[in-house]
């Protein structure tokens, strides 16, 4: 998994690529939390485009991001989800309480 | 030791950079074997769960722990049907499976974690496990739908 960050105003994008498992997860986690909890910006944009596989240690980091997110009063946005990245979210039935859109300019309305 | 229908046989060390190589060798195997692409997913992501289950639980994160798979066909009669399918067979010589750990959080429920075991029996026909002999045993089958091979299982 590789994770990049674009800072725009108000808005910080993070590319991530590969697979998120339990390797990885734990990074993942870091970076959010560090982004929620410390910079604290207004709108955290999740690109997963390039994201092929997420496991449940996966899915366990964007809930804690979530929840971080909504105990700072900061939006967080997942967009670019593959068949298997929607499919983990829906068998968890945890997709409906993110915010999820197909593309990165409906993210950033 | 009965290996027929034998189709992989792998160890591993519990290491988590691994789950990417066994993942690999789960989907390319399904594939061949002739499930639907989303079955393929689906028996790659309980498979991947449990050995990650393995690595997190039994060998509580040490990394140098082996770790058997191995996948062979399977056919039996279900319901008075006769299905074929895939059994994949998880061992390894950790820490016994807790039992109150084996029972899938509610999905009501927003938190983080517990969701690989309910990953498994979702995608899963069978889970069976066992330890015996300093020996966990984790068995788990998908069959084929009563159609055929590459059609969705209506499951059990």
């Amino acid at each position: 998994m590789q994770i990049a960050a674009r800072r725009l105003d108000q808005v910080t994008i993070f590319d991530i690529t590969g697979h998120i498992d339990l390797a990885n997860s734990p990074e993942l986690r870091k970076v959010l939390l560090k982004e929620l909890k410390e910079t604290k910006t207004p709108r955290v944009i999740l690109n997963l485009t390039g994201v092929r596989y997420i496991d449940s240690s996966g899915v366990a980091s964007l809930v804690e991001g979530l929840k971080a997110a909504r105990d700072q009063g900061l939006r967080f946005i997942l967009y670019g989800l593959s068949p298997s990245a929607r499919e983990v979210l829906q068998l968890s039935r945890l997709i409906k309480i993110f915010e999820v859109f197909d593309n990165e300019q409906q993210a950033l309305a | 030791m009965q290996n027929r229908g034998l189709l992989l046989d792998l160890t591993l060390a519990s290491d988590p950079r691994l789950l990417y190589v066994v993942r690999a060798a789960i989907e390319r195997l399904t594939e061949v074997s002739g499930f639907s692409p989303p079955e393929c997913r689906s028996i790659t992501r309980a498979v991947d769960e449990a050995v990650a289950n393995v690595m997190r639980h039994a060998y509580a994160g040490s990394s140098e722990q082996p770790i058997d798979v191995s996948c062979k066909r399977v056919s039996g009669m279900v319901n008075g049907i006769h299905r074929e399918g895939l059994e994949i067979e998880l061992l390894d010589r950790g820490l016994p499976f807790d039992k109150k750990k084996l029972t899938a959080r509610s999905l009501d429920e927003v938190k983080p974690g517990g969701l690989g075991l309910h990953f498994i029996r979702d995608s899963m026909d069978v889970m069976e496990h066992s330890h015996e002999n300093g020996v966990n045993r984790l068995r788990l089958v998908k069959y084929f739908s009563a159609e055929g091979k590459g059609q969705k299982s209506q499951g059990e």
